[in-house]
Parts: C-alpha cells; structure tokens; sequence
C-alpha cells in the first residue's frame, strides 16, 4: 500500500502566507512550491515482465481538493520535464514550473477551483526512483539493472498516486508531447477514472522517422567512452559528451525549420577578422553555439539512462498494437470526452497524428472538440505562450467546471490576461 | 450554464427551420459551424449529439466556450476524418456559395449523413436581375460583398442548385426560403434572398 512519508499537506504555500518571497510571486502564480515524495511499498509488475519491488514518485499539487474529491486534474510529463508544473521552486527561485503559463489561479487551468497534481515518472532523475537511486537489493545504484519502463508502466504507478489521494477519478488528465501519450494511456486503460481527456502535440505512436532521432540520442549516449554500460555512477563519471548530443539532436526535433531559420538564419558565430570562415570545426555558425550550450547545459542536469529510458518508452507506445494497428478498437472502451490540440509547424508530431487519434475517437461516438493552431513555433508551441491555443485550453476547462459546479472564473491571468 | 441557454428568439429564422428539420435525439454534423449557435440551441432543445467543423480560430474558440464540441479544419480539405454514415444529418449553412469544390463536399456530405442541410444565398434574387440589368454585380443583405472581395466564388439560383443535386442523386425532401428574417412563399425564386435545402443521401443505408 502507499504510505505516507510526507504528511499529506498542499504543497502550495498561498501567496499571502508566503513571506520572503511575497513580493515577488507574480499573479497568475500558485506560490512557492516544494515537492512532496510518496513511497509505494507495494511491487510494481512491469509491461516488460520485470517487477519494481517499491518506488517513490515526487509530487507537487496546488489548489485545494474539493470535498466530492471530483476536481482533481492530472498533468503528465514530456521527456525532460517533471513534477515541477507551476509556481517557483522553494528551493530555487529561478525554477519556475515548466507549465506555469498554463496552471494557476485564473490560469487555463484554473488552480481557484481544480486540484492540480503534477509527478515525476518513475525512471526520471528529478526526484522519483530512477536508475540514480539505490537499488535496494545491491545498495548501489540501479544503473543498468533499472527495469525497462513503458507510457502504460507510468499509467499504473500515476493511478497508485491517485489512490493515495482517493481520487476515484480525474476531472482531467492532461499533458503534452510524451504527457499526451500517458493522458491517452489512461483513457484507454482506466476508463473510469478519466472524466476528460486532453492530449496536446502528441501522437498515438512513433513514426519510423521518429524513432530513428531516438536511436540516434541513444547510440550517441551508449557509444560515449564514460558510458559504462549505464553503470557509469559506480566509476564517477558522466557520459556528458553523448548526453549533451542526445540533446541537440533532440532540440532540432522540437523546433521548425522557419523558427530555426527566424532564430539564427546563417548569422556566424565570432566571424575572422574580415568576416571569413574559419575553415574548422569549431563553431562557425550560431545556430551550432545555441545547440551546443543547450546539450551542454542539458548534460549537467540530466541523466543519461533516465534519457535512454524514456526515448524507449517513447517507441514502444502503441495502443493499437494488440489491436491489429486498429486505433479505433483500441480506444472501444474509453468513456473520457477528450480534448486534442496540435500546431501546424510541428513535424515531430504533426498534426496528421492527431487527425488519427481524431478519427478513431469519432469512430467510437467519443466526444471530441479539436484545435489545429497555426504556430509557427514547431513541436515546442505547447509550451509557449500562443493565445489561441490557451483559449482553447481555458473554454474547455471552463466547461468541465461548469458541469461539475465547481464554480465559475473569478479573474484571468497568464498568456489570456 | 448561461452561454448554452440561447432563447429561441434569438436564433435566426433559417436556423430554426433547420432545427425543425432535425429529428430529437439524432447526431447532428455542422459544416462551417462558427461560433457554435446552431448546435447549442440543437444541443438544448432537441438533445441533439452534435459536432462542428470551423477553421477560423476566434470563432472554434467561441464554440468551445459554448460547450460545443468543434474539430478546426478546412472543410475544403473534405470530410475524411468522418466515416460514412457517421451522423444523420449534416449541416452546411451559408458556406456552400464560397467552397472551392462544390460538388465534391456535397458528396462528402451525402457520404457521412443519412440527411443533408445546405443553405445558400438566391442568386435568382429578382434585384439581383435589375442591378445586373443595370451594369453592376449586385450588393444585398445576404451578399454584402463587392465583386472584387467576395468570398462567394459560385453563386447560383435555385433551379441550379436543384440541377446539381439531381446529377448528384440527391433527393430534395424539403425546401424553405428566406427574405431577411421572414419566410418567403409566394415565387420564392424571384423574391427570396437565402434558400434552404433538405435531401436526403442516396447512399442511405436501409435500416
């Protein structure tokens, strides 16, 4: 069973009562959050046949449960995220959540009246078990040894989570890129306890093309000298080198060519004297200076396993795949109304993968409503502040409260403000 | 729940009779659905199951807001995310006039519906005729547009539409004409400004 190593308190200290930093807290913020850590006891049987024995998920929550405990709101993570969704970290003010644009008080997600639960997956390195902590078989770290994990794996350790805070069913669970594929998950695979269903920039499986990228991330990680086979905690080294190219790799994948092109152009980076080329390889370009500060930075905050764990999970998500490639039958026994959302420029994820999941959806009578936003930002847009996709986003959370009285808006802030 | 309650008297004459045309209960597809008014007042009054299709995004935004469900696509792009005979009636209010490939979304239409609804402005207008007669494109109510920034791209009367529908197989069940806000019967060709049309798909599967 879960059991409680944190006392079970919002994690949200309200603006008012948070003193130092008051002043600073914009609004639209849920405040000076920390995390609280859960440990679960009970084993966890894998999809890969593996069992974890027990794991601890970090979870930040803001707002306030309601008594009928019917206005919870999941948000799932994308790959490099966590459970840090909104406000500013307690321990670093600089660390604001990474969909604080979209969750807060008079935010599309309204925080006045949902009970918002942000975690970090298992596997991560943000704070959940992962393949840093301590396997506590060996008492050195799982490294290598770390189970395989899949987006259904997630689905049952997030549906644990909400047994502990006796939340019998989402109002909605949402997420975008990798946390549309998990909110997709749990609508086929808890039915009943998906009120609504919102999948942002997602796909319901990876491209061939896709895939390709994540092995490249992956091949660059496992052929790095200071690898180790994955074990490289024991040997106190990082394979920052394959980490940081993952990334860039990565990075150009979430981004369009016109953004790119807007960013950067062919602008040269430190031209010689009269404005020649170097004729090397170091960097010539700006746009080969912004990638590799951005892996760069990446690798010294990121894990390398939990990178090439969760790109695998990636691949194998397919929930049409027991059902012979037919998305429709797959999703025969979801009950959620969804909420799909794509972005023109995105190639990662583009909007013909949405179309399917779409189609299917209508296939089954589910009700849907579908926003394409014409962005030019590529795969990224969901994270960004788009006025179109947040009114979308925030009509349709005002619906939800609307039927389940939870009350009305009391004020806007954020992108719609 | 405010934005839902449309009262009737705010529904325009043309969308009631369409409303009238729509069995309770029924699943309702609406082309070009804007801001969502149709469906709603369906959605109240008939417990119609209903989606839209809208590209603009002020208005899907607008529909959303309404509890309308809407799906943001370029009707001209077809109906392929709906599969056939997925509604009983599908709607196009208004848009036929300015799609590029009329007879291709009639078809699409006649393909997911059992029932289609179109409704267009009457080219046939008899002061359509006097200002042509006169030397210049005519300007009204319904077609506020001067040529040369019009969205309506194939106007026509209501003998062409029947024409077209007949090539098509579609069978008219019912036809109702609009002069502003009234119903026009007397030589509705002539005096109408909107014409409304109901047929029904001859690829209608026998139940």
């Amino acid at each position: 069973m879960a059991e409680l190593t944190v006392p079970n308190l919002p994690s949200t200290v309200p603006a008012s009562t948070a003193t130092a930093q008051a002043s600073a807290i914009p609004p639209g913020s849920v405040g000076v959050v920390s995390p609280q850590f859960i440990s679960f006891n009970e084993p966890l049987a894998l999809t890969s046949g593996q069992v974890l024995p027990s794991y601890e998920l970090a979870v930040e929550t803001y707002g306030t449960l309601n008594e009928q405990r019917n206005n919870a709101v999941l948000i799932c993570h994308a790959l490099n995220a966590s459970h840090h969704v909104a406000g500013i970290a307690a321990d670093n003010p600089k660390d604001i959540g990474w969909w604080d644009n979209m969750v807060g008080p008079g935010k599309a997600v309204d925080t006045d009246r949902f009970f918002v639960v942000g975690v970090n997956n298992i596997g991560s390195c943000f704070g959940s078990t992962g393949p840093a902590s301590i396997n506590p078989e060996t008492g050195k770290p799982w490294g290598a040894a770390f189970p395989m994990l899949t987006v259904e794996d997630w689905v049952r350790a997030q549906a644990r989570l909400a047994d502990h805070f006796n939340i019998d069913k989402f109002a909605a669970v949402m997420g975008g890129s990798l946390g549309g594929m998990q909110a997709l998950s749990w609508a086929i695979t808890c039915p009943e306890r998906v009120e609504h269903c919102i999948v942002i920039a997602s796909t319901p499986r990876l491209s061939a093309q896709n895939i390709g990228f994540n092995e490249v991330a992956r091949r660059s990680i496992i052929s790095d000298p200071d690898f180790h086979g994955g074990d490289y905690y024991a040997n106190n080294t990082v394979p920052r080198h394959g980490l940081s190219v993952a990334r860039m790799v990565g990075h150009i994948t979430y981004l369009s060519d016109d953004d790119m092109a807007a960013k950067f152009g062919r602008a040269q980076r430190a031209p010689a004297d009269n404005g020649e080329f170097h004729y090397g390889y170091d960097v010539e370009f700006e746009v080969e200076s912004y990638l590799r500060y951005q892996g760069e930075k990446f690798s010294t905050y990121f894990d390398a396993n939990t990178y090439l764990l969760i790109t695998r999970a990636l691949d194998y998500f397919d929930p049409s795949r027991n059902c012979g490639g037919d998305l429709a039958r797959a999703l025969q026994a979801v009950k959620a109304g969804f909420l799909l959302v794509s972005f023109s420029t995105d190639w990662r994820f583009p909007p013909e993968r949405s179309h399917e999941i779409v189609r299917a959806l209508l296939k089954n009578q589910v009700p849907v409503t579908y926003a394409e936003i014409n962005a030019p930002h590529g795969h990224d847009a969901f994270l960004l502040d788009d006025a179109r996709y947040h009114a979308v986003v925030q009509g349709y959370y005002d619906r939800i409260a609307a039927r389940l009285g939870l009350g009305e808006r009391e004020h806007i802030t954020g992108v719609l403000a | 729940m405010s934005q839902d309650a449309i009262a009737p008297s705010h529904v325009r004459a043309d969308l009631k009779r369409i409303a009238s045309w729509i069995e309770p209960d029924s699943r309702v597809l609406d082309l070009g659905c804007g801001d969502g008014t149709l469906l709603a007042y369906l959605q109240n009054s008939k417990n119609v199951v209903g989606a839209g299709v809208e590209l603009d995004d002020q208005q899907m935004i607008a529909a959303v807001r309404r509890g309308v469900r809407v799906i943001q696509q370029n009707l001209e792009q077809g109906l392929a995310l709906f599969d056939d005979q997925q509604f009983d009636t599908v709607v196009l209010s208004r848009t036929l006039q300015s799609m590029h490939n009329t007879e291709h979304i009639l078809r699409e239409m006649a393909r997911v519906a059992r029932f289609g609804i179109v409704s267009f402005p009457n080219f046939g207008y008899w002061p359509h005729g006097w200002s042509i007669l006169r030397g210049r494109m005519p300007v009204t109510g319904e077609m506020p547009y001067q040529w040369f920034d019009t969205p309506n791209i194939h106007l026509c009367t209501l003998k062409d539409f029947e024409g077209l529908a007949q090539t098509l197989q579609l069978r008219i069940t019912h036809l109702a004409t609009f002069n502003g806000n009234k119903e026009v019967k007397l030589l509705p060709s002539w005096r109408s400004t909107l014409a409304v049309y109901r047929f029904e798909s001859p690829n209608k599967k026998v139940k």
